[in-house]
């Protein structure tokens, strides 16, 4: 495959609006004459679908969820970004796009998160106007948070519903171009395979989860927005249903994997508590704003906390990271937590958890302003854990929560697959190896809003389209590939439930590629994937037909995707050979335990073509340039 | 502990539907509700039957997707809490515990304990938003917006679209839901052009769905998992008068 | 009117019309309360103030109006109110029952109040007795002993029968009911919840449904414990 990332000329500052400008424009009697497949409804497809229908495309958009506001993107609790400098505090779009790069550890597009800081102004202003009810100063105008320890405040929010706040308005102008009849919406649809005729994206197949209809919808381009695959891990923050089936099968359709090891662990989660646990619940990171974390000083002390005086106390981050305390980056935070753990000094169930400590605000805040502040969380996490957090320290633990891989895009946000856009947290863009908090809400809508609706005009504009019909024989193979594929499942009549499988798998990927990874780990993990996957195949058990609502079918299609995509997560992690952001490598730390990036060798974006199932995929190269923020170790000591 | 399940199980649309009883066994109190039903699908599979169909997926209760009734009421006995925060704290050894979809005609059973939400989407299609095109909004503090303002729009924005206050209302009524979208989009100033059609065009599809008829029975508010208050209700019915008065819509 | 008529056209429109009909026959209520307290009145001479008032009533607004010209106005604007409550009631409650369908299998443990559960019987009921109500006291054919133009004698002989006191007490009871939930339903379904005001409905729509109730038992009481009588 041939990766060109099409950024165009010219100054960073001026490439958008250049680029804008340069791009072929549709005339407009025509754009009703274009069909457009959007799959999502999230904070990026479904402000795709919106925007695009608003142009005049035809849209046809699905989800798998039974209404388009149910996408995960709701689930987002703590803000979004934008360089709106309201707080006079010295932001400006120029600091943004050096936070992300610099956050990312260096292994973003400079092009693609300066465009990403320009138009994170827009998108407040779009949410605004559509009604999003973000907080306020009492002079009426907008209030900011600083997050994630940022040095501004840059954060923009909705009580701790920023995400559903934000779909809710997406959803709606979706709503009213549904109701307009410009989008189609397909809900309760599942993208099951994609069409490429003659290298060009060209449809998708899908299966209706109430009635068990296969369909093939064809149109002129395909986006995804389909999110991200944290679930690979069984145990995430990730709703149930997420999963990598729809990139999954684009990949297979020969589209680029990019950086698929590059993976988020979350700090601040409520721990596992019990072999039956489904998933694991987020406790917003603003919460370390206030709360301080520690372990016992001595491995295995049982003492409740209670009765242990500070003496006995370690604040870990305290004493390491003097200058950030509590507030180090999520991968920092995160990978001491787990050391903690790991030398016997963790906490409840099974010593996998570290308190975060609430005493010292109350008592300098008084239980007022704590309540009035995270009054939410605390409910949430008692309904959880039924430990009062205003009386006993919280009990937390890293979790994975979001992918920075994902598909490999260009400028214009398509794939090297023509036809094929991919947007949010599906595509690999702009967070590098970690991304910062309350970035992924504005990714999402900047890709949707702003971006995709003009790059597609762009392509469709310049792309001449033979006619395809679905007795088209390339369309009928991945029908009927995607049918046999479903009697497999349905005829698997072995004794392994597919959720059993599903647990071991996440197992497998967090101890050999979760928060810390090394050579053996991974090499352990390649080959025990290709067993149980065989496993699942030879072993695992789906009951029901293929006619009617299935769920346990549903769930065996994307854990059969996660059992391939585990095993490309663990090939990309051992090929590098470096530590950045989120992706630790224990061979490649500083003395003081800090990632070691390797400049000279991985300056890249690693990525990855389909071979065929258990054959090592094909790994090609996109170098990465650093024009105007040069790569410095980062340093929070 | 062990608890007896009165589960409703329903093949189709089309089929009749009856109660099956469900032996849960050494249940752990740390478990959510939909965690103990993980474990008995998971033992249903195993014995080759088909898992009893439910729906959920944050389980953190923002999405809205879960929701069954629990004994006769809706998210089952918790306040202010969706059925996938409901942990079996709540229960105790040798509990008979019922377990029914959402009963209304205008959501009619998929399966099981899973039913058709897509009237309460058609209603906000009808003019639950606000008419902005992309690129066209001006500078977000261009609009000052009172906080009063913006938090009881946030709270009645808060609606995750659940449907409890639909299958609690003893006519059935979508009111609550209804009024709560009308509440957060007319009292903000971008609101205010498209006040008055919104709401007569809510309650017109309202209507065509074949929800019932809002007799001040405030059951909803207290099964809301977002708590929301029938106020809004109030407001609704206020907008709707006005709009007929002055026929403004 | 135009406008008035165009409220039929949603429930919600049809709840409004209800409420406002609803509003008029409380307001007939309190009225027709307050005119009946006149048997309490002179004492001496028991029943001529009533009598005087029932006369007043059947020649109100003369001499523009003639004898009971505009009592029976009046009677046409209750009546329509009296009809367009009922009908829209009978609308919206077939809608209602269609839209529940099938009920649980348990009961909610929101226990809906008493008085929320029992509007519409409790409607149905006050319907049959104002129809009873007008044959016994207007039109006399469900009176034993009735004389035309003498309302005093009407009333107390009417209700010295006890099972008709009973009837009346207990119907009384019914009606409160009915206006204790449907006064503060009438102020949601109005839209009138101003924040300062809003935490007194209740209040308000309790004390109304006492006055009413209460008002009209002490009659049929009075008359049994004697303390009415005809001389
Ligand atoms: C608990 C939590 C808290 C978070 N908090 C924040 C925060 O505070 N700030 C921030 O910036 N980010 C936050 N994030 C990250 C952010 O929410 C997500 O990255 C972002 O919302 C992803 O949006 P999306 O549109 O790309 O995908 P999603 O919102 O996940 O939408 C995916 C859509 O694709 C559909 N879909 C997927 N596969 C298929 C298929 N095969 N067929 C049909 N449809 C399909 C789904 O139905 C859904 O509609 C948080 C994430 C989590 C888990
Ligand atoms: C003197 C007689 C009556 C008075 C004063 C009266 C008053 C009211 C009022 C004020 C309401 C509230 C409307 C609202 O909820 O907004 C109401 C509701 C109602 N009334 Fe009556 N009513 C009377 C007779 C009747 C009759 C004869 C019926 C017969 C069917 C009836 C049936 C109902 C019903 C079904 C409701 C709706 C319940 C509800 O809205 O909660 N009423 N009534
Ligand atoms: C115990 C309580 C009541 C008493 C003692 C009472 C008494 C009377 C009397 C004496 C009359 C005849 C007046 C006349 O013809 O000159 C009358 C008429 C009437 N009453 Fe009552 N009433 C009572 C309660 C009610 C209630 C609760 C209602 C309505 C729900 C009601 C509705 C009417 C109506 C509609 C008429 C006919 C008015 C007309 O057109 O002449 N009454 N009442
Ligand atoms: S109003 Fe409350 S109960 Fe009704 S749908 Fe919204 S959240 Fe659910
Ligand atoms: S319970 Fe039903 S009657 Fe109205 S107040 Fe709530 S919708
Ligand atoms: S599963 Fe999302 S609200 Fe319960």
């Amino acid at each position: 495959m041939e990766l060109q990332s099409k950024v165009p000329g010219g100054p960073i500052q001026e490439k958008w609006d250049k680029h804008r400008f340069e791009m072929k424009l549709v005339n407009p009697a025509n754009k009703r004459k274009y069909d457009v497949i959007v799959v999502g409804t999230g904070l990026a497809g479904g402000a795709a679908a919106a925007s695009m229908g608003e142009l005049g495309y035809q849209v046809e958009c699905f989800t798998y969820h039974d209404s388009a506001r149910r996408a995960h993107s709701i689930a987002a609790q703590g803000g979004i970004n934008a360089a709106k400098n309201y707080q006079n505090d010295g932001d400006s779009i120029w600091r943004l796009f050096y936070d992300t790069v610099k956050g990312g550890d260096f292994r973003a597009r400079e092009a693609n998160v300066y465009r990403l800081a320009q138009i994170s102004l827009e998108i407040i202003d779009q949410c605004v106007a559509q009604g999003v009810p973000f907080a306020r100063e009492y002079g009426g105008l907008l209030a900011n948070r600083s997050f994630g320890g940022a040095q501004v405040s840059r954060t923009f929010y909705a009580r701790g519903q920023t995400g559903q706040q934000l779909l809710l308005g997406v959803y709606q102008s979706l709503a009213r171009q549904v109701a307009q009849g410009s989008v189609n919406l397909h809900t309760q649809h599942e993208m099951l395979d994609l069409i490429v005729v003659d290298g060009v994206a060209r449809g998708i197949v899908t299966r209706n989860l109430v009635t068990g209809e296969i369909e093939s919808h064809l149109a002129d381009a395909v986006v995804l927005g389909t999110g991200g695959y944290s679930n690979a891990f069984y145990l995430s923050t990730n709703a149930m249903k997420c999963n990598t089936t729809a990139i999954w099968r684009a990949y297979k359709r020969g589209a680029g994997f990019a950086n698929p090891c590059f993976t988020q662990i979350h700090p601040t989660c409520i721990p596992q508590h019990g072999e039956y646990q489904s998933k694991l619940t987020l406790m917003s990171e603003s919460l370390r704003n206030d709360g301080r974390i520690w372990v016992p000083k001595e491995a295995g002390d049982t003492r409740p906390p209670g009765d242990i005086p500070d003496s006995d106390r370690d604040y870990y981050l305290e004493r390491m990271y003097p200058a950030f305390g509590n507030l180090v980056p999520r991968d920092l935070a995160s990978r001491r937590a787990k050391d903690m753990c790991d030398e016997g000094r963790g906490v409840g169930h099974g010593g996998r958890g570290v308190y975060l400590d609430f005493a010292d605000a109350i008592q300098r805040l008084g239980r007022d302003t704590v309540e009035e502040r995270y009054g939410n969380l605390f409910d949430m996490y008692q309904r959880i854990t039924d430990e009062n957090p205003y009386e006993v320290p919280m009990r937390i633990y890293p979790a994975p929560h979001y992918t920075m891989g994902g598909l490999w895009v260009d400028y214009n946000l398509m794939s090297n697959l023509p036809g094929l856009h991919v947007i949010g947290e599906a595509n690999f863009s702009d967070h590098g190896a970690n991304r910062l908090g309350a970035s992924a809400l504005m990714q999402g809508l900047a890709d949707g809003y702003f971006i995709v609706p003009y790059t597609i005009g762009d392509y469709l504009a310049g792309t001449s389209f033979e006619p395809l019909t679905t007795d088209h024989p390339e369309v009928r193979r991945v029908e009927n590939e995607v049918r046999s594929r479903i009697d497999r499942l349905l005829n698997l009549d072995g004794t392994r439930t597919t959720e059993s499988v599903h647990r071991e798998l996440g197992r497998i990927l967090w101890n050999g590629c979760g928060m810390a990874r090394n050579a053996t780990g991974l090499k352990e993990a390649l080959s025990r994937i290709p067993e149980l996957r065989e496993e699942f195949w030879s072993n695992g058990k789906v009951v029901g037909s293929g006619d009617t609502y299935n769920q346990n079918l549903e769930n065996a299609g994307r854990i059969a995707d996660f059992l391939e995509l585990g095993e490309l997560m663990c090939v990309d992690a051992l090929e590098r050979e470096e530590s950045c952001g989120g992706h630790f490598r224990e061979e490649h730390q500083t003395p003081e335990g800090e990632a070691l990036r390797d400049d000279e060798n991985f300056t890249h974006v690693s990525v990855w073509e389909y071979e065929g199932v258990g054959r090592e995929p094909r790994e090609y190269r996109e170098p990465l340039e650093f024009e105007h923020v040069p790569p410095s170790q980062r340093s929070y000591a | 502990m062990n608890l007896t399940l009165h589960v409703w199980r329903q093949a189709s649309p089309t089929d009749k539907g009856r109660f099956i009883a469900y032996e849960a066994r050494d249940v752990s109190p740390d478990m959510s509700f939909l965690e103990m039903m993980d474990v008995l699908n998971e033992g249903l599979i195993e014995k080759g039957e088909e898992p009893i169909a439910i729906d959920h997926d944050c389980r953190e209760g923002i999405c809205g997707t879960c929701g069954v009734v629990i004994n006769g009421s809706p998210h089952g006995p918790w306040p202010g809490t969706a059925t996938c925060q409901l942990h079996m704290r709540e229960y105790s050894d040798g509990d008979e515990i019922w377990i029914e979809p959402w009963r209304a005609k205008a959501f009619p059973v998929i399966r099981d304990l899973v039913v058709d939400r897509t009237p309460l989407d058609r209603i906000v299609e009808a003019g639950g938003f606000i008419s902005v095109r992309t690129g066209s909004a001006p500078d977000a503090n261009a609009i000052a917006v009172s906080k009063e303002a913006a938090d009881s729009a946030m709270d009645a924005a808060a609606c995750i679209g659940c449907g409890a206050c639909v299958a609690v209302c003893p006519n059935a009524s979508a009111m609550l839901f209804t009024s709560a979208k009308v509440a957060h989009l007319n009292v903000l100033p971008q609101g205010q052009p498209e006040r008055f059609t919104r709401v007569l065009r809510m309650i017109e599809q309202m209507d065509d769905e074949g929800f019932g008829n809002c007799t001040n029975h405030g059951a909803c508010q207290e099964v809301c998992p977002k708590e929301i208050s029938i106020d809004v209700i109030a407001l609704l019915n206020r907008d709707y008068i006005k709009s007929v008065r002055t026929g403004t819509a | 009117m135009r406008r008035v008529a165009a409220f039929h056209r949603t429930t919600v429109g049809m709840k409004v019309l209800m409420a406002g009909s609803g509003a008029f026959l409380v307001l007939y209520l309190l009225l027709h309360l307050f005119g009946n307290l006149k048997v309490y009145q002179g004492l001496d001479a028991p029943g001529e103030k009533f009598n005087a008032y029932a006369e007043f009533l059947r020649d109100f607004g003369s001499p523009l109006f003639g004898h009971e010209q505009f009592l029976w106005i009046f009677r046409i604007v209750l009546l329509l109110a009296v009809l367009i409550h009922i009908w829209s009631a009978v609308v919206l409650t077939r809608k209602s029952w269609a839209a529940r369908g099938s009920r649980y299998k348990k009961t909610p443990h929101e226990e809906l109040e008493y008085a929320s559960r029992t509007m519409r019987w409790g409607g149905l009921l006050i319907f049959l007795f104002v129809v009873y109500h007008i044959a016994h006291f207007t039109t006399g054919q469900a009176h034993p002993d009735f004389r035309p133009g003498d309302a005093y004698h009407n009333f107390v002989t009417g209700f010295q029968i006890w099972p008709v006191s009973a009837f009346y007490v207990v119907l009384m009871l019914v009606l409160g009911f009915h206006l204790y939930h449907g006064v503060w339903s009438g102020f949601q379904t109005l839209g009138l919840d101003n924040p300062r005001y809003r935490r007194y409905r209740r209040g308000f729509a309790l004390a109304l449904a006492l006055v009413v109730a209460l008002g009209n038992i002490s009659f049929p009481v009075a008359v049994l414990t004697g303390f009415l009588s005809l001389n």
